[in-house]
Formats: C-alpha cells, structure tokens, sequence
C-alpha cells in the first residue's frame, strides 16, 4: 500500500508538470483557435534563457546573490518571451488570419523547430541548470499508517504548490481583469470581439506571452528537476494527450487531463510494464488520448464539437 | 521561344488525356531519364550514391506517399516514420522467416502490412480530423517506437535491438553496389510515381480532393466520406512503406527504431510542405531540397573558410527549416512546385510580353 501511494504521489506530481505545459496549449487555443505545436520549444527557449541569464545577469553586474541574479534572470526571461510573443504574431500569425486549422498547425511546427535552433544558437546546446533554491531533500508522511511511511520528494511538492498557485492567478487574471475579459471575448468569437472595439492583434500578443509565461513557470520547475536540455521540448509533447483528454478549451481539463495523465503513466508502468515488455510509458499517454478521440473527442470537460466529419 | 504548345493539337482522347501534354515537356522528362538511368549510373562516385541519391529518391518515394495523405486528402499525419517502420520491419520478418523470399514480394508485402497498420490508425480519421488526427497520429508513431524496440519478436530476438539485411537479390541480380543499390530505388521510385500520377487524376484521386476541400460538399455529392478517407490512408501508408523497406534494406543495411523516429515524420512533412502540398513533382523537389540543404550548409561555409561546428549547423538547419516553413505557408502555399509551374507559365510568353 505505502509502495502504491507513493507511486500514486509521483504520478501526481508528474502530471503536474504536463498541466503546466498542457495549460499554455489551451490558453493560445482558446483565445485564438490555434493549436500551438510550440508550446514544448517555448518551455525549452523560456528554460534556456531563464538559465543563461541566472548565469550571465551576475557576471555582467558584478554581484553574487543568487536570489536577485534569478529574480532578474526570471524578467529578463519573461520580456524575452514578450518580444517572441510579439515577434510571432507580427510575422506569422497576422499573416495568417482565416487559414484553416491545420495550415496554423504546420506553421506552429515550423515555430517550434525555429525555437529548437534559434534557442541553442543564442544560449548555447549544453545541458544547464536552473537554481531556485528548491528543496532537494525527500519527505516522508504518513509514517504513523505504514512501515517508514510514504516518501515525497519536497521539490515535487513545491512545485505543485507553484503550479496551483499560476492556475489561481490564472483564473483570476481571465474573470476579474479588463484584458482577461477581453481574452475571454475573444475566444467565444472573433467577428464579435472586433466589432465591440477589441483589437485582435494586440490580444493575441497578450496571449502568446502569457503561455510564454506558463511555458517560462514549467520551464524552471522542470529545468531545476532534470537540468535544461533538448528533451525538454520533447518532453512537451506529452502535454498533447493532456489536453486532448481534458478537452481543448478547458482550463480545468488541462489540469485533471494532466494529472490523469500523469498518474496513469506511472501505475501501469509498474503493474501493466512487466507483462508488456516495460517502457510503456513512452505511448500510454497517447493510447489513452486515442481511446478517448474516438468515444468523446471533446474531452472531459471540452465544449462539444458539433462539427460533421 | 522554345516551351510553346501552339501548334500542338490533340486529336484524340488519348492525347488530351496525356500527363505531359506538351510536346516539349516530354523531350525533358525523357532527357530527365535518360540522365537519371543512363548518364549518372556512369559518372557518378560513390559518395554521390550514399549520400545524395539514393537517400533523395528514397525519402522523395516517402513523401509521395504522405503527400496523398496530406496534400490530396487533407489529413494530416504525423506518424509517417511509424509506417515507414512497419514495412521495414514486416519485410525484415517475410525475408527471415521464409526461406527464398524474392525482395521485391517482401517489398510489396512490407507495404501491404503498412496499408494495414495505416488504414487501423486512419480509422479514428472517421470521426475526428486536424488537430485531433495529428495526435492520433502521434500515438501510433510513438507506439511503433516502443513495439519494435521492445518486442523481441518483430526483431528475431536480436540481441542489440538492431537487424541487418545482407546479400540482397532482385531476379539473380545481386545488389551490392552502389550503383545498383541506386538504380534499384530508381526504378522502384518510378513505378510508383507513375503509379501515383496517374491514381491523382484518375476518379478515386478526385474523391480525395474533393473531401479534402470540402467534406460535407463532397459528401452531398455522393462521395463516401469513409471510403475515401480510408483509401488516402491505404495508399499513403503503402507507399510510405515501400519507402521504409527500401529505407531500411537498401540506404541504412542495418537499422533500429531511432531510424524511423519522430524526426523522421517531420522531416517528410516538410518536404511535402515546402515542395508543394497537392502535387507529385513537389514531393521531389521538397525532399531534394531538404536532403540538400543541410549539405550545402556543411559544404559551403568550409569552400568560403568559415568553420562551422556541427552543432551550429544542425541548429541552423533547424532554423532554417522552421523559417521556411512559415515562409511558404504564408507566402506560397504549394510550395516549390507551384513555383515550379509559374515559372513554366511565365516560360511560355517569354520573351515576348503578351
């Protein structure tokens, strides 16, 4: 039992992690209907940066604090992505308004494999680490129910800590703020938002930077777990059954979808791998994704698509 | 001047019907040939062979494939590296387990367990398309991955995960070097281009077009969604696994999963965008581009004295493709071979204004 519930817990905290990315998908589908295939070369690029900067802020200005080289590396960091936010809407997406779903699907890959490049050429291709004074050392709770108890790593705990809270700031920036309702207006329809005086362009920069942000956020937490490197934006990948599980529009779903993600990942690989050979990790996720496209491809908590194929 | 069809009547169905129609169009693919067959065979070194040709018509026979997928039925696939590796691997088990298998049965049965395993994943196409098919496609990508790594059966147990194919034959013919290897895909890569020029314009290549362009159109007008849908996937995925066996027998000779990874998928993606979404000749001048440009990249700094690092090229390739990519979307989205035929347009004024 103590065995299950940790596995249960790292689950979790995996799956965390793909919400984090999963979300930065559903926000910049919401407000502008396409489906960012570069949401994983964002989290590498704001990751690259955010390490870099933490590196060269100090050497630069002549300081040792590691609190306020990461406090500046992380704006830095942020007003990078602005600018990319900027930079993709500028010459991409402007250019591209009314093109079908699959044409922005292949320009955002295209996105995503210049981000690959142009991130490694400007901060470099090693492996690199981001240091924001996480707690390395495991927990253990519990130890009153079973022998030695369950062991959680803090860090994990930390991390999904950060994660619940961006969702409350999230949530909070889309209901409460001017620009949060206009993000919100348009989502629901574009012909609509503009002609009540909304300028598309400009939200959409809002949007492409605020998945920056959440891509910068998963950034740091997975790079202060296994260092910045290439397979981090593969890594992203996983975030694509996410949000196909938890429904594309949904930000909620996004995070349920990860978690389940995330937990099943983990379970069947211990108590389904042994019979199948092991590392099943690699395809449950999109397995799982498949099953639900064909019973209810809206998702979990998705808006039906009433759309005749 | 020289690129006229004034002059060029059709007097019979036949001749309307021609894939070249103009008289000068079939001296060049003629000449093209003949270079391709007779001229290059002769000439060309070995490191010609290896590392140009053979791999630019191999992937250029894949992107064939997956340009019937994506260009002529509108659905998107990015998992073409996961049936490339089913008909590699297939026809690895028909060569070991059946004694005096002739490699071009293999071949072609490579392909249909392709057509097979593509027309399964096509399925979920029936319900769902864009987005959603992209990771339904996916899915079966990243599962081939892990089944012919993991599972001992589809690589005879082999102990490294890796095969090898040695001593091949086509009716006695041993092929063995380079230039019969290349002459080989040449005439495979033909066949099946011809095969699939003429499938486009026939009626079932219409059928695709048109749910391509509008699905519920094509439908009211008494196209079968489902059997044409399925049909794009059969084919695409057969020709894209010839693709992989001759990826696999004739290019690498030894081979494991990584070859027919994810990266691969993209790549002939590429190709089919760059070279034009919708047309046969794109596909050749989409993956001629992709083979060559990351050549070109490492040649041409070191003729100019400007050492590049591997590295750097790689990520420069990278920002290259993803810059192009964005580039012909937006600008030209029938990429290469659509340029191809305004030039062959502009061509036929030329040199007079009118």
């Amino acid at each position: 039992m103590g065995f299950f519930l940790e596995t249960l817990f790292g689950g979790l905290m995996a799956g965390m992690l793909y919400s984090l990315i999963a979300l930065g998908f559903v926000l910049i589908y919401k407000a502008s209907g396409v489906f960012n295939f570069a949401q994983g070369a964002m989290v590498l690029f704001a990751a690259l940066a955010m390490s870099r900067f933490a590196e060269w802020i100090p050497q630069w200005l002549g300081f040792e604090s590691l609190l306020l080289a990461n406090l500046l590396a992380f704006i830095a960091a942020m007003a990078v992505m602005v600018v990319l936010a900027w930079a993709i809407e500028r010459l991409c997406l402007s250019k591209l308004v009314n093109q079908e779903g699959i044409t922005l699907l292949m320009a955002t890959l295209g996105i995503a494999y210049f981000l690959d490049g142009f991130g490694q050429t400007l901060f470099g291709s090693d492996i690199y680490n981001i240091n924001v004074g996480m707690p390395k050392d495991p927990a253990f709770i519990l130890e009153g129910m079973f022998e030695g108890g369950v062991m959680i790593s803090k860090e994990d705990l930390v991390a999904a800590a950060i994660a619940a809270l961006l969702v409350v700031v999230l949530a909070l920036f889309f209901q409460k703020t001017k620009t949060g309702r206009a993000l919100r207006a348009v989502a629901d329809d574009h012909q609509a938002a503009q002609s009540i005086g909304i300028p598309l362009n400009k939200i959409w920069v809002i949007v492409w930077s605020v998945a920056g942000f959440a891509a910068l956020v998963a950034g740091i937490i997975w790079g202060s777990k296994l260092g910045v490197q290439f397979t981090l934006s593969l890594v992203a990948l996983k975030a694509l059954p996410v949000v196909i599980l938890g429904g594309l529009t949904s930000v909620p779903g996004a995070i349920i979808g990860g978690l389940i993600i995330g937990v099943g990942e983990k379970l069947s690989e211990i108590y389904l791998g042994p019979m199948l050979g092991g590392g099943i990790e690699i395809w449950f996720a999109y397995v799982l994704a498949l099953g639900f496209l064909l019973v209810r491809p809206q998702g979990l908590f998705g808006e039906k698509i009433i759309d005749r194929v | 001047m020289l690129y006229r069809e004034n002059g060029q009547f059709k007097t019979s169905y036949a001749a309307d019907q021609q894939i070249f129609p103009i008289f000068q169009e079939r001296w060049a693919m003629a000449l093209l040939l003949l270079v391709a067959f007779v001229v290059l065979p002769l000439v060309g070194s070995e490191y010609w062979f290896r590392a140009i040709l053979i791999p630019f018509l191999i992937l250029s026979l894949a992107a064939l494939g997956l340009n019937i997928l994506v260009g002529y039925c509108g659905q998107i696939s990015l998992g073409t590296g996961a049936f490339m590796a089913v008909g590699a691997y297939a026809a690895y088990n028909f060569m070991v387990r059946i004694d005096g298998m002739p490699l071009i049965v293999a071949m072609l049965l490579g392909g249909l367990s392709a057509t097979v395993i593509g027309v399964l994943f096509g399925i979920p196409s029936l319900r769902i398309k864009g987005l959603y098919l992209a990771v339904a496609t996916l899915a079966a990508q990243f599962f081939t991955d892990w089944a012919f790594l993991r599972i001992g059966w589809f690589t005879n147990n082999s102990s490294s995960g890796s095969v090898s194919m040695a001593r091949l034959d086509v009716f006695g013919v041993p092929i063995e070097s380079p230039v019969t290897k290349y002459l080989f895909v040449l005439t495979v890569v033909c066949v099946f281009a011809l095969m699939a020029k003429n499938l486009v314009r026939s009626a079932i290549g219409r059928q695709w077009m048109a749910i391509r362009d509008m699905d519920v159109a094509a439908a009211v007008i008494g196209i079968r969604p489902m059997y044409a849908k399925l049909s794009a996937f059969a084919v695409s995925s057969f020709i894209v696994g010839v693709a992989g066996v001759l990826w696999a027998f004739i290019h690498l000779g030894a081979w494991e999963p990584a070859a027919f990874s994810i990266d691969r998928s993209f790549q002939l993606l590429f190709m089919v965008i760059i070279g034009g979404l919708g047309s046969i000749a794109g596909a050749f001048l989409g993956a001629g581009f992709i083979v060559l440009l990351p050549l070109a990249l490492d040649q041409i700094p070191h003729l100019l004295g400007i050492p590049l690092s591997t590295a750097t090229i790689t990520h420069l390739v990278h920002m290259i493709f993803g810059a192009l990519i964005v580039f012909f979307l937006i600008v030209e989205p029938h990429g290469l071979a659509k340029l191809w035929s305004v030039g062959k347009q502009k061509l036929r004024l030329w040199p007079f204004p009118h």
